[in-house]
């Protein structure tokens, strides 16, 4: 196939989708499919067809629409009207009244407008509005034409500098520039080279890899391809967490599509250029996230980090150059080219250009997977689009990036979401989870879960992170079994200060930091367990109160 | 060694299949724990001979990572979602309800093999926090009565799971 091919794909399946006055997509993400989304799939494509309206009716098969609480959720278009919970039985009545006579059913409808308001959708641009089974929805959209331009139109070198120019940093949560990173792994003589794309995504409580890769699997090997080109690697592999079967599913039959029409192999759209992809399981380690770990991983050996330098730009597979980067960040990359790095660079902030995903969790009315811009607050992003508090609960933190991220509290609120702010509180932005708490959590007992996390997925091989989070959680222990002293506190903050001053890797680096910012912004709930042997929250002292009850 | 039966057939395939690269022991890993439900020691010795790793390599590696089961489950696996968004949501209420009515603690099983209780870091449903997972079915927004109830009924209704 060549890139004129691509081309009149795109214009045909756009033909082919016009003969249809509607299209219902259908959200069967990870989220929806546990809830019934394929039976109202089914429930619809039968409707249809009862009704008489098959020719007019598209049904499709989509990825995450965000609102992962309603699910299944469906989309109407045009119109964009979203149904919420729809159940097999509800689905005749939708057609019947929404397709059949026009009138879309409104009690059914997700009522959350809010919610899309303030996001911009850059990464998930076609997420719930493809069918990620089909490559040639993905070609609808503009899909590949981003490397077609690449391999026409510019130099590895011209393709570095839009990368540069954009702004664009990794999204896997240390935030690197991107454009600087590429340009290290080409500069080097060494061959070949490796693409590795992370999408391990070890933290609790975060899913937007994962729904990228249901919702929009071609957006990250077009963007692998790109970096493939600008760097000059010719194999490449997707780390993807063992536990993510739909993701792996998608990624394996968009990968056999690619393949198929030349868009990956050895002469790429026919221009000579060369590049495979293959996937790798990960198998449930958090520490594979780190970069010289997930190498470890791939080469099918434990994921330990190891000191860098060398650092894999150099030194990374087997000893050769490798670019590693968040499969975020690479999903990014199309839209760059496609619009140019100067377009993107002012969506965001000055320093941190883009958008960032997040999976919006907690005691919020509205979870689910969001795409906010960079420098939004988050203040916006817990009222405005999580829609403030459950039962109206007072909010008590947002715990951001993960076990190794930070608690924050009601006054940093108004916070805006980068890089540099949410470091300079003691948080991360990690790989994108924000969990929203209220009072009913303690935030003693959250520090010690999430250190119980990080003392599990400690990798042992260096001694501040095996052994002195170790100590911590014994602390954590005692202070929450009502044998804390006042001194302790002050043991947590400098063994907190140590793990991440001499731990080797990031797991090391960041895993104290929901100590630290619990003590720093909820130090009165550390004092209140240990001199009142007191839990506002009621979760600690739990063997201290059977003991009482046994003893009555 | 290994009983001679289409399982071994199958492992050997895909071991042939990554040209016996030490490089792809963690694909093969979970091919076999596909195959076989679990890891043992005689399954992990197969694999090293047939890589030319050193055995303690394979369970160096099979024991790092936590998605390797190295026993066998029960007849019917409970697991429990330990995410954030879960914890936050209280999921450790429920797994404490399951310990105590059925008798057993997280990561065993009960005396008589029919219930194992897992836990797991994260589903990646966090939105319909707490999940609960009952053999292959995932209970969102989960309730200590509802998972108590399906687990009860679940063990009444007996059988092997699919």
């Amino acid at each position: 196939m060549k890139l004129d091919d691509l081309q009149k794909i795109a214009e045909h399946e756009v033909d082919f989708q016009r003969a249809y006055k509607h299209r219902i997509n259908v959200c069967c993400s990870s989220g929806c499919v546990p809830f019934g989304a394929l039976k109202v799939l089914k429930a619809f494509q039968e409707a249809v067809r009862e009704f008489g309206v098959e020719k007019e009716c598209k049904v499709a098969r989509t990825g995450c629409v965000g609102t992962c609480s309603v699910g299944p959720a469906v989309i109407i278009d045009p119109g964009d009207y979203l149904y919420q919970s729809v159940t097999p039985e509800k689905v005749r009545e939708i057609v019947r009244d929404h397709i059949v006579l026009g009138l879309p059913v409104k009690d059914m409808l997700y009522h959350g407008e809010a919610f899309f308001k303030k996001q911009r959708r850059l990464v998930l641009r076609n997420a719930g509005k493809i069918d990620p089974s089909r490559i040639e929805d993905y070609i609808a959209m503009g899909g590949y034409s981003a490397i077609g331009k690449c391999l026409a139109t510019m130099t590895p070198q011209g393709v570095i500098y839009e990368v540069s120019r954009s702004g664009l940093r990794g999204r896997g949560g240390a935030g690197f520039p991107t454009g600087q990173k590429w340009s290290l792994v080409a500069r080097t003589h060494t061959t070949p080279k490796y693409i590795v794309a992370n999408l391990d995504e070890g933290d609790p409580g975060v899913f937007a890899n994962r729904t990228l890769a249901e919702a929009d699997p071609h957006a990250i090997i077009e963007g692998m391809l790109i970096a493939a080109y600008a760097v000059g690697a010719e194999k490449g592999y997707i780390y993807i967490r063992a536990e993510y079967p739909l993701a792996i599913q998608t990624l394996q039959k968009a990968i056999a599509q690619a393949k198929g029409m030349s868009l990956l192999g050895d002469n790429v759209l026919e221009t000579g250029f060369k590049f495979d992809l293959e996937l790798r399981f990960g198998a449930g380690a958090f520490v594979a996230g780190e970069e010289t770990a997930i190498l470890a991983s791939v080469e099918g050996r434990r994921a330990m980090p190891r000191p860098r330098p060398p650092y894999p730009a150099n030194s990374g597979l087997w000893g050769k150059p490798t670019l590693i980067q968040n499969v975020e960040t690479l999903a990014n990359i199309p839209v760059i080219i496609q619009n140019g790095g100067e377009w993107f660079s002012k969506v965001g902030t000055a320093k941190c250009s883009g958008t960032k995903c997040f999976s919006l969790t907690g005691q919020i009315n509205n979870p689910g997977l969001i795409e906010v811009p960079m420098g939004i607050t988050l203040r916006e992003v817990v009222y405005d689009i999580g829609g403030g508090m459950q039962d109206n609960r007072p909010f008590k933190a947002v715990l951001v990036g993960g076990p190794s991220g930070g608690c924050l509290p009601e006054a940093l609120l108004d916070l805006p979401i980068d890089y540099d702010s949410l470091t300079k509180v003691g948080a991360i932005m990690g790989s994108g989870g924000i969990v929203v708490i209220d009072d009913q959590s303690c935030m003693v007992d959250t520090a010690k879960f999430f250190t119980d996390f990080c003392v599990e997925e400690s990798c042992g091989k260096c001694v501040p992170c095996r052994a002195g989070l170790v100590k911590i959680k014994e602390t954590f222990e005692n202070i929450t079994q009502g044998t804390g002293k006042l001194d302790d506190i002050a043991a947590l903050d400098k063994a907190g200060q140590y793990i991440k001053e001499a731990s080797l890797c990031g797991l090391g680096q960041t895993a104290p930091n929901p100590v630290l910012t619990t003590l720093r912004y909820f130090r009165d709930e550390y004092v209140e367990h240990i001199v009142e042997k007191k839990c506002r929250a009621g979760k600690c002292f739990r063997n201290l109160k059977k003991e009482e009850d046994d003893a009555q | 060694m290994l009983k001679d039966d289409n399982r071994k057939m199958m492992l050997d395939k895909v071991i042939k299949k990554f040209d016996y690269e030490a490089s792809s022991l963690l694909e093969i890993l979970h091919k076999a724990q596909e195959f076989y439900g679990y890891l043992d020691k005689n399954l992990m010795t197969y694999i090293a001979n047939a890589l030319r790793l050193p055995p303690s390599h394979v369970v160096g590696v099979a024991t790092f990572y936590s998605f390797f089961k190295l026993k066998a489950p029960g007849e019917h696996v409970v697991t429990g979602c330990l995410g954030t968004a879960c914890y936050v949501k209280a999921v450790d209420e429920i797994m404490t309800a399951i310990e105590q009515e059925f008798h057993l603690k997280r990561g065993g099983s009960t005396s008589d093999g029919k219930l194992s209780l897992f836990t797991t870091r994260c589903i990646g449903a966090c939105a319909m926090a707490p999940n609960i997972i009952v053999d292959d079915e995932v209970i969102g927004k989960a309730t200590k009565e509802v998972v108590l109830e399906r687990v009860r009924l679940t063990l009444a209704g007996g059988g092997r799971r699919s």
